[in-house]
């Protein structure tokens, strides 16, 4: 038995119907390939060149100072205590609307989807309107010392608001298609609640939820607007590291605004390898929509 | 006919998860909306109606709603367009482009805008080339326009790759073999398909355009009535300590944003029933 291919009679210009014409093909890939580099490529180079444009020395030497220093550290803080309370809620709002039958769970699901479509400005402005000075429940904080806007719990609870939907999204669809077969053998046999949480479901959501949190912690480092708004932004105490590279750019000191930018795009860069390898490596335990 | 508010089911942990959904929404989302509605009533409706109803507030809104749409639309065409190259085309660099995509989502919106400025002001890298042509990007509507299209630029795209992906050759040959030329299945066969996901890209697009703050205020030059967006006029509102007028323009935002999600989503049965799947 030869396995030689049957010889084909193909014209050389063959194309199959189900395809463009290659002109139609290289003139799309061009566009998209010029359009992409000139919006995003253009401005990921720039933010690394403009940071080095004095040498990597004094680079190195803007990120010295205290108050870079207490940037990085309040970023990391804050998005420390934001990363878990969202993971908890992502995993309890996934658990209360796929395993249960109830009522207003579209409704349900629409709420958890509001910061979406809130501009991230609005819900700082909510935040102050709730927790301001001059707010019933903010005056009387501030009363006691312990103010929550222009301080770091409004920071924190900023960065909540604008990343709250993150995990309960991409955990939400893989419970669905998961189904609570699982979980119904695993009591039958005998076991209890948290023990069929992390022997039976766990396992089956980690990839999705490493995923959330992935994205979730982008944009918790990287949040502006809302933040922005309830910071007040006071230099060395509430200034979050997207706060301080606005400050250093106003000043027109473009190194140090870059530099600060090149970490955070350096994380953006790490994020989406994370991403890509997580969307390769796990497919199947993800979403259908981050499936290539 | 009426059902139980919860069907009884022997699933454990139903009081910790109502808890903590319930607590968590209430406290960082539900509760600070609230604030603002109730700011907005307290204040009174004629009372925000005369803080929008000025000239500044108006060239605001209509400025991020009219450039936001301009945006969305772009990403609605290109997006489309991304989505089929990546799915039915191999090249080099392909999977660097796909995984390149989210980039909008996981880089800051201040660095975009530092780093957009930098590029199209009259004396960067694409912006020298406008000023020869006589016009500036930077400092102008363009350059809003080209941060907001940067911010939307993944939406549609990621909501119509996974429909592309699924698309059955079949269909296409179909069509083929009774007649139709390339062109004309893209636009009756192809197209009505991805429309659904489409307008679902679209709607998030302008949607986070027409909010979006870090990005725009960098490259927009700040210019009452010319390039001020709504957002930075509510930022400066607060500023001034002049919660009421802050509230007001806030207020109209969301109910301007909610009556267009409301359009979209009508629009979006209008198709589907139209197309009658998906």
């Amino acid at each position: 038995m030869s396995d030689t291919p049957a010889p084909q009679f193909r014209p050389a210009n063959f194309r199959p119907v189900t395809t463009e014409s290659p002109l139609t093909r290289w003139l799309l890939i061009a566009s998209v390939v010029v359009v992409l580099s000139v919006l995003l490529f253009a401005p990921l180079i720039v933010v690394f060149a403009e940071a080095l444009k004095d040498g990597v020395i004094e680079a190195l030497a803007s990120l010295g100072n205290r108050d870079a220093r207490s940037a990085v550290l309040l970023t990391l803080m804050v998005t420390a205590l934001a990363l878990p309370l969202n993971a908890v809620f992502g995993v309890a709002a996934a658990w209360l609307i796929t395993k249960f039958d109830f009522r207003g769970k579209a409704f349900l699901i629409t709420l958890i989807d509001l910061p979406f479509s809130v501009s991230p400005v609005v819900a700082g402005l909510c935040l102050v309107l709730l927790f301001g000075t001059n707010s019933l429940f903010g005056g009387w904080m501030v009363a006691q010392g312990y103010p929550i806007i222009f301080a770091v719990p409004g920071i924190i609870l900023a960065t909540l608001f604008v990343t709250f939907p993150f995990v309960a999204r991409e955990l939400i669809p893989v419970m669905i298609e998961q189904g609570k077969v699982e979980e119904e053998a695993a009591l039958t046999l005998g076991a209890g609640g948290w023990r069929v949480f992390f022997t039976v479901t766990l396992p089956n959501i980690r990839w999705a939820l490493l995923y959330g949190v992935l994205l979730c912690n982008a944009r918790a480092m990287g949040e502006f607007g809302a933040v922005a708004v309830v910071s007040g932004k006071i230099r060395g105490q509430t200034a979050t590291m997207p706060i301080t590279i606005e400050m250093l750019y106003n000043e027109y000191l473009s190194v140090a605004a870059f530099t600060m930018a090149a970490l955070l795009a350096l994380l953006a860069l790490v994020t989406l390898v994370l991403k890509t390898l997580l969307e390769w490596r796990y497919a199947d335990q993800l979403a259908a929509t981050h499936r290539h | 006919m009426s059902r139980p508010l919860i069907n009884r089911s022997p699933m454990p942990g139903l009081g910790l998860s109502v808890g903590v959904t319930l607590t968590m929404l209430s406290l960082v989302v539900l509760l600070p909306i609230g604030a603002l509605l109730m700011k907005g009533a307290s204040f009174g409706l004629p009372e925000v109606w005369a803080v929008v109803n000025t000239e500044r507030t108006w060239a605001a809104l209509f400025l991020s709603f009219r450039i936001s749409l301009y945006a969305a639309l772009f990403n609605l065409v290109f997006g489309i367009v991304l989505a089929w190259v990546l799915v039915r085309y191999d090249f080099p660099g392909r999977r660097i482009i796909d995984a390149a995509v989210d980039l909008p989502f996981a880089l800051p919106t201040a660095v975009a805008g530092i780093a957009l400025t930098t590029l199209y002001a009259p004396n960067g890298f694409f912006g020298q080339f406008a000023k020869e042509l006589g016009f500036r990007i930077a400092y102008t509507q363009w350059g809003i326009l080209i941060a907001l299209i940067f911010v939307g630029l993944p939406f549609v795209t990621r909501t119509v790759q996974p429909v592309i992906e699924e698309i059955e050759r079949e269909v296409e040959e179909a069509s083929a073999t009774l007649g139709a030329s390339r062109a004309y299945t893209l636009r009756r066969v192809i197209l009505p398909m991805l429309a659904p996901a489409a307008l679902t890209g679209f709607a998030l697009a302008l949607a986070r355009s027409v909010g979006e703050y870090g990005s725009v205020i960098f490259i927009a030059g700040n210019i009452p009535l010319k390039t001020e967006i709504a957002p930075l006029l509510i930022v400066i509102r607060l500023e001034e300590f002049d919660y009421n007028g802050a509230a007001s323009i806030g207020i109209s935002m969301l109910a301007i944003s909610f009556f267009m999600l409301l359009v979209i989503n009508a629009v979006q049965i209008f198709s589907r029933r139209r197309i009658g799947h998906v």
